[in-house]
């Protein structure tokens, strides 16, 4: 399992991850490596095996609808960069250039 | 480094015996305080086990259980010195998961655990140190400095949970919580010679723990003692409606049952944990020890765990595609590091950049691949049944056996920077740890011998939401050998 460097961009740029150029070509070599030990896992035929998302013998935990207290809005945002009246701030995320790289 | 037998020294006690000495008023809280301060403040400048301490409120911490104590109303750890893996929030101290990009935050509410051993009056005494985001094996993915092993300063004391295992087995805590995704209480415990319990997935609340891998991760203690293990595990374990995959049920009693007793015991064997690269003194150290179950009147069953290798590449999946998801939320607008960047996804892009490590990089790559289009099923899902299968493995095995027995890791305490080149290397030190993780059942590493000069780790796994038993088999083991009295000789001894 080789990865070329456009798909290491192709998937940096989905998590939204900065890397520098050592840093892609660092990063081909070392998932191709780690991606084929996991290809082991294609020994197995698992073709009728159920998925297990979560171990927990839980299903649909709900709650009653009622009204509960929530953090005060000062201590929400005592961690902001930035804030705004009572808001995070942020730079308009509407004509940026959102690439599909 | 040579190993010493216990002393009366007051950083060697077991919180079990604290608790006797504090409710006879023989000791006070503040002096058994003071006695753990002064234990980090003369070596972590070498250990590095902690990041954060904040010594003026742990003394307040300690007068409140000393009053608390004169007032006859002490509980299992009033008073007790206890260290905060650093990926569980806590107000009024930073909170940073061993990363750059959580420097300095500081969270406005408690984890749930920290509020149980608030509410018993316990005393936090630091936050410790940790691979960022908890992923790593060696403490040396922190941002913050590598931990030391207090057995030998060269060697790493495993990970992720490396800062709290240290400090348990230096005598700069008397309790402290890790957490583990794949290992990273077990196998540190295992390479700092202490004793470290995973608990069953759901047991322990996951509020305020800065989530890794969700459907992995669990909160759970070290100690110098299976005993001391029981009594935490019981203050931090029940039921918590803020956390919806905690199981809806009380807090077990665990403490009344560790009998000591191993007769009848069915205690299971598997050949599969046995692999390449195993050291011949983790192996002897292990027979050994299984031997001495059998002579205390255990059964020794074999069982098979056929799955088991395909543990960790399942598990290289599955956790850091559950990674990669949760990481999102770091993105510089609510807390912690922001790089401005001219725009709203060059802020992202920069801050993710340059606020995460190497290790956590690597991680959500690899999970965002994992879950991009056209490679879900391939592997994603595909880990998803090899993960129904694994767990398959130990629900067979433990329809024959009461608990298995297993090595804690292949290898004692590797050298600081030995793995580092060979992320695939460093994964291989959890390989024995991953498969409980991906079952969900309980496992704890007690200490059982030595080799080169090294603790070695010897891991018991067991039934889901059965501690007693699992604890009950630790505990006789434990008192039936000489290895847990032991402690590295640091010099300093205060």
């Amino acid at each position: 399992m080789e990865l070329t460097l456009d798909e290491v961009r192709h998937v940096a740029a989905l998590a939204r991850l900065g890397l520098t150029d050592a840093e892609q070509e660092l990063m081909r070599d070392q998932l191709s490596s780690i991606l084929g030990h996991i290809n082991a896992l294609n020994e197995l035929d698992t073709e009728s095996i159920p998925p297990t998302a979560s171990v927990a013998a839980l299903q649909n935990v709900w709650r009653d609808d009622t009204v509960q207290s929530s953090l005060p809005r000062e201590q929400v945002l005592m961690n902001a960069p930035r804030q705004n009246e009572g808001c995070f701030e942020v730079d308009t995320p509407l004509g940026g250039e959102e690439s599909s790289s | 480094m040579s190993a010493v037998a216990g002393t009366d020294a007051l950083h060697w006690l077991t919180a079990s015996e604290a608790r006797t000495l504090l409710d006879k008023k023989e000791l006070s809280a503040v002096e058994l305080t003071q006695a753990h301060l002064a234990r980090i403040e003369s070596l972590d400048p070498s250990l590095n086990c902690h990041i954060s301490t904040f010594p003026d409120r742990s003394l307040a911490q300690a007068r409140a259980a000393d009053e608390r104590i004169g007032r006859g109303e002490s509980a299992g750890l009033t008073g007790i010195p206890i260290s905060l893996k650093d990926v569980l929030v806590t107000t009024g101290t930073q909170t940073t998961a061993g990363s750059q990009i959580l420097k300095g935050y500081e969270s406005p509410y408690d984890a749930t655990v920290v509020q149980r051993l608030h509410a018993q009056d316990a005393v936090f005494v630091g936050k410790s140190n940790t691979d960022e985001f908890a992923m790593g094996s060696s403490t040396e993915n922190s941002s913050y400095g590598v931990t030391r092993n207090p057995w030998n300063l060269d060697r790493v004391p495993g990970g992720s949970s490396g800062g709290p295992a240290a400090a348990v087995a230096a005598g700069e805590a008397m309790l402290s919580l890790g957490s583990d995704t794949g290992g990273s209480i077990r196998q540190p415990a295992g390479f700092c010679g202490i004793v470290g319990l995973k608990p069953t997935y759901g047991r322990v609340s996951r509020l305020g723990l800065i989530a890794f891998g969700s459907s992995l991760d669990q909160i759970g203690p070290f100690a110098r003692s299976v005993e001391d293990a029981a009594l935490i595990l019981e203050a931090i374990a029940g039921h918590d409606p803020r956390d919806s995959t905690s199981a809806p049920m009380p807090s077990p009693d665990i403490c009344s049952h560790l009998t000591g007793d191993l007769a009848g015991v069915r205690i299971g064997v598997a050949e599969e944990y046995a692999v390449d690269g195993m050291e011949p003194g983790v192996e002897t150290a292990v027979a050994t020890a299984v031997e001495s179950l059998k002579d205390a009147g255990a059964i020794i069953k074999q069982v098979s765990l056929p799955h088991t290798r395909y543990a960790l590449p399942t598990y290289y999946i599955t956790a850091p595609a559950e990674a990669s998801a949760n990481l999102a939320r770091f993105d510089g607008v609510k807390y912690g590091l922001s790089i401005d960047g001219g725009s709203l996804r060059e802020m992202y892009e920069q801050t993710r950049g340059q606020g995460f490590g190497p290790e956590v990089k690597r991680r959500i790559m690899l999970g965002t691949y994992a879950l991009s289009s056209g490679y879900y099923d391939a592997y994603y899902v595909k880990a998803q049944k090899v993960r129904t299968l694994l767990k398959q493995d130990f629900d067979a095995a433990f329809a024959d056996v009461d608990v298995i027995v297993a090595p804690t890791s292949p290898t004692v305490a590797f050298p600081i920077g030995a793995r580092l080149d060979d992320p695939y290397q460093m994964y291989l030190a959890d390989v024995f740890t991953i498969p409980a993780n991906m079952a969900g059942i309980p496992g704890v590493s007690v200490p059982c011998g030595f080799a080169d000069g090294l603790p070695v780790g010897l891991q018991f796994l067991g039934k889901a939401f059965d501690e007693a038993t699992l604890l009950s088999v630790a505990h006789a083991y434990e008192r039936s050998q000489p290895w847990w009295r032991m402690h590295p000789e640091l010099g300093n001894e205060i």
